[in-house]
Parts: structure tokens; C-alpha cells; sequence
């Protein structure tokens, strides 16, 4: 067993999940392995169940059956789940869930906060992290009146100040504009931890992944299963980079 | 939505904590809601304009925000003059006003309007966030103070969702009228709200658990003890109660 490989961050074996009342397996019998070094991007269509796998991973959503491992520890309760939450930054797909704080700097720190630093301690990890994100003028702002691009960034802040070992992106690009795009794309090449992002644009993950995986029917396809190239080409998808399988 | 218009200034007020401006703001308006003398309930507008005075707030702003108690006090100007027993003051045809109709009247305009220039004053001077970390520091459970919080955050996003639904309705042709039709998109609409709340609700509850939530309220502002908040919250303290006391024995 690799259990306990060190190199092991995130394992899932053959989970099966549906949501409560409906009879539809979003995932079905899914394998993922994240190991350490891995930079993983996920393009899949709507509804294909990107989303919830992340959840099952932060175990929000309980599944079916099939085995966690996170960190080398099998997670089955809730009470297993809560010490490896802190250490996995999701960032969801909706900011609007995640910022639930006044002001900008409560928000980003409240993490370090419930992780146990003290209040200076906390503000001078939230301060460094908007910083390193170059959106330290919205510290004071109030969290409800950003743009929807803005509140992403300071997701994303809120999601880096609790220094996870390993980095869940919902969709990190969407309404980002080119500029901050760019920053971004920045910020993650320059992490040292591995992380999976979820996105629909071609060249934004492939610039921060060096893998490509997919996902149909509840399970994950990876990159000797499919073909993600762009074309030059006439095309009946015209010049919008998609998915060949 | 909701405006902090008052939040943000430099005066003396501005910089005093927000617990203590509550308690003066409490202490302060509830021996005003005690007085029943009308001499004596100027004072307490003497205390809420000087209030006003010393947060620095523009007086038009101030006149705006109190517009809606203007029309309450005007309904009472009207009804309770006419309606009251007691010695006639004029007539005016069939017409009789009553002279404790009009003392209860200005009473009641006199102490509403200072207990509300008191909270412009005092409370309306910080904004929510402050609010909720004075409350908490004066040891409102944390359930209160997040509800409160809670509720300043989300409830623009709310509106933000009422609006999207009926943009989205109205895109499609829907002209709101008086009839089934409507009543039932209307209801529909409501019920959507309620359901997207609750699953936002649901989602918040999920990300504050992925960032180590385990219900404990933390906050960043801390306020310095200083020497002027605790003169002032004395001196409010005393005049409230000097101006009760001084009612209750020479009055
Ligand atoms: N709360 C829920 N209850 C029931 N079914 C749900 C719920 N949330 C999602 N689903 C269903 O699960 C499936 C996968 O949803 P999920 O949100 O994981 O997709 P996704 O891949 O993240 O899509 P997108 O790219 O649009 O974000 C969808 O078919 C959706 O209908
Ligand atoms: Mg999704």
C-alpha cells in the first residue's frame, strides 16, 4: 500500500457520490492521486462534477463509498476532517461564499485567527498576503462593495494566508481580467506546493500545470486519455481551444 | 444598501471606542426615554446636539436621515391635539386643541428626535464592523453579534439575487401587474430567494469550516484604553444620571 508514501498528498479511491435524493453518481468509481510536485489543471463541461470532487476531497460532501486519504491519514468522520481543512486552500467558485467578513483585512485574516496566531500576528500574515497579491489599497475596503474580479483576489489572499500545503482553485480565473490573469499565473508558478486548479481557459492552465486531466461520467480522464492542443487550423469549433477525446 | 454615510471622519467621537460609545449612546437615551418633563427633555436635546457638534456631522445629512421620524411626528401633531382631554387651548370652529395634547406632542418630538441624534451621533459614527466588535466587547453573545454581521454582509447579496430574478423575468416579458399571473411570479420569486439563501447559507457555513472556523468570534480592531474614553463615558454617565435624578427630586 501507498498509504503512507510521503509523496502522497491527496488520494481517492473509488469514490462514488450522488446528492442526497437524486440517484445519479457525480462521481463514479473516481481515482485521484495528488502528489507532492504536482500541478494539475482540470478542464471538463458544466456539470460534470469538478465542484463537487473538490468538495468530497474537503469532506463536505461525505461519499458513498471509497476510501480518502489525505496526508497519509485515512479520513472517514468529520472530526477527521477538520485538522486537514486548514491545511487545504479552497478557493470556491463563488467568492461571495467565502468572504463573509466586513472589511478586506478581517476576512484574510480570519484564518491565521482560528489557526491560533495572535491578533498581530494574524494582521501581519494578512497584510504580507494582500500584499504579495498587489491588493494590499483594499485592506480597509469593504468586502461587499468589490468588483466580482477584486473579490476573487482577495479570496484567493484569504486562501494563501492560511499557508496550505496544497492549493484546491475553483474556476480562479473567471472574471479576472488579463493583467491579473497574468499576476496570478505569476503567483502560482512561483508556489512551492502542489496544487489542482479548475478552469475553462486553455491557456491559462496551460501555463501554470504541467499536467491536463478531464473528467467524464464521475471519472477522472487523464492526459494519455485525451488531447488538449490548440489550433491553427479551420475548425467547425472555430479558434476557441477545446477538448478532443 | 445599507450607507455608512457618518462612518468615516476624524472628529473626537470618530476616535472613541465603540464600546463605549454604545453604552453612552444606551445609558444616555434610556434616561432620556425616562423623562417626562418637557423643560427638562430639552436638555436632553442640548446633550444630542452638542453630541452631533462634536462628531463634526454635516446638519443636511443629519435633517435627511431624520426625514422619515419627521412624517411619524407629523401624523402625532395631527391626531393627538384634537383627540386629547383637557383643558382647550383654540378653537378653530368645530375644532378643539388641547393643551396636554400639545405638551404630550412636543414631548414626544422633543425626546424622539434627541435619542435619534444621540445614535447619529454615537452609533451611526462607526461603521458595522466596529459595531460588532463594540457589542461583542461589551459581551453580546457571539450568536448576536454574528447574526448582525452576517446580515450586513449578505443581505446586499441578496438584494443583488431579488434583482437578478427580476431582471431575468422581466427580460422574458414580465410587466408586473394586478394580476394572477404576477401574484404567482411573484411568488415564485420569493420562494427562489428563499432558496438561494438558504444554499448560500449553506456554502458560507462550508467555506468558514474550510478556513478552521470552530465558532469563536475573533476581532481585529482593538482599541487603545485611553484617558478620553473613559472621561467620556463618566461624563455621560453622570449627566444622565444627575439629569434623572435632578427630574425625579425638583420636577
Ligand atoms: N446541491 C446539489 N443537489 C443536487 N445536485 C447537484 C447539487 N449541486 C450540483 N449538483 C449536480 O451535480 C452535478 C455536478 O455539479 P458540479 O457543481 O460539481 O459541476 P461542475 O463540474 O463544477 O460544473 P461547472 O463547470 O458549471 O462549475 C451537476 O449535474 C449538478 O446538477
Ligand atoms: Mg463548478
Amino acid at each position: 500500500m501507498t498509504v503512507n508514501d510521503p509523496i502522497n498528498v491527496i488520494r481517492l479511491e473509488d469514490i462514488c457520490y450522488a446528492y442526497p435524493g437524486t440517484d445519479t453518481n457525480v462521481l463514479n468509481h473516481l481515482d485521484l492521486e495528488i502528489n507532492k510536485g504536482h500541478r494539475i489543471g482540470m478542464m471538463a463541461p458544466n456539470g460534470s462534477g469538478k465542484t463537487t470532487l473538490l468538495h468530497v476531497i474537503m469532506g463536505l460532501c461525505r461519499p458513498d463509498s471509497g476510501t480518502i486519504t489525505i496526508f497519509g491519514k485515512v479520513l472517514k468522520e468529520e472530526k477527521d476532517f477538520v485538522p486537514v481543512r486548514s491545511k487545504i486552500g479552497l478557493l470556491f467558485q463563488d467568492s461571495d461564499d467565502q468572504l463573509f467578513c466586513p472589511t478586506v483585512l478581517d476576512d484574510v485574516a480570519f484564518g491565521p485567527l482560528n489557526l491560533g496566531f495572535s491578533r498581530e500576528d494574524a494582521i501581519d500574515i494578512a497584510r504580507m498576503t494582500l500584499e504579495r497579491l498587489g491588493i494590499e489599497a483594499f485592506e480597509r475596503h469593504i468586502t461587499h462593495r468589490l468588483s466580482g474580479g477584486q473579490k476573487r483576489l482577495v479570496a484567493m489572499a484569504a486562501v494563501l494566508a492560511m499557508g496550505p500545503d496544497v492549493l484546491l482553485l475553483d474556476e480562479p480565473t473567471a472574471g479576472l481580467d488579463n493583467k491579473v490573469q497574468k499576476k496570478l499565473i505569476h503567483i502560482l508558478n512561483r508556489l512551492d506546493i502542489p496544487y489542482f486548479v479548475i478552469s475553462h481557459e486553455f491557456d491559462f492552465v496551460s501555463s501554470v500545470t504541467d499536467r491536463i486531466y478531464s473528467m467524464e461520467n464521475g471519472r477522472i480522464l487523464k492526459d494519455d486519455e485525451i488531447h488538449i492542443h490548440r489550433h491553427e487550423h479551420v475548425h467547425k469549433h472555430g479558434r476557441h481551444p477545446h477538448i478532443h477525446k | 444598501m445599507i450607507e455608512e454615510k457618518f462612518a468615516f471622519g476624524n472628529s473626537m467621537i470618530h476616535g472613541l471606542s465603540p464600546a463605549v460609545r454604545i453604552v453612552s449612546a444606551g445609558v444616555l437615551s434610556s434616561c432620556a426615554a425616562l423623562c417626562d418633563n418637557l423643560y427638562m427633555s430639552g436638555a436632553y436635546l442640548g446633550i444630542a446636539l452638542v453630541l452631533c457638534c462634536m462628531a463634526k456631522l454635516n446638519w443636511k445629512d443629519v435633517l435627511l436621515r431624520l426625514k422619515p421620524v419627521f412624517w411619524f411626528l407629523l401624523m402625532i401633531w395631527i391626531v393627538l391635539p384634537l383627540t386629547f382631554d383637557g383643558e382647550v387651548l383654540f378653537k378653530y370652529g368645530i375644532l378643539e386643541f388641547t393643551r396636554p395634547g400639545i405638551e404630550l406632542c412636543a414631548k414626544i418630538t422633543v425626546k424622539s428626535v434627541s435619542i435619534l441624534l444621540m445614535f447619529t451621533a454615537l452609533i451611526a459614527t462607526m461603521s458595522i464592523a466596529s459595531l460588532g466588535n463594540g457589542l461583542h466587547r461589551i459581551h453580546v453573545p457571539d450568536k448576536m453579534v454574528f447574526l448582525l454581521l452576517m446580515s450586513y454582509r449578505y443581505i446586499a447579496v441578496i438584494q443583488e439575487e431579488y434583482h437578478r430574478l427580476l431582471r431575468a423575468a422581466k427580460f422574458r416579458g414580465f410587466v408586473p401587474g394586478t394580476n394572477l399571473h404576477s401574484y404567482k411570479t411573484f411568488a415564485y420569486l420569493a420562494g427562489m430567494l428563499f432558496v438561494r439563501a438558504s444554499l448560500r447559507a449553506r456554502r458560507v457555513h462550508n467555506a468558514m469550516l474550510c478556513r478552521g472556523f470552530h465558532r469563536k468570534f475573533y476581532t481585529l480592531d482593538l482599541y487603545q484604553p485611553n484617558v478620553l474614553n473613559t472621561v467620556f463615558l463618566t461624563g455621560t454617565c453622570l449627566a444622565g444620571v444627575a439629569l434623572v435624578l435632578f427630574e425625579r427630586v425638583w420636577m
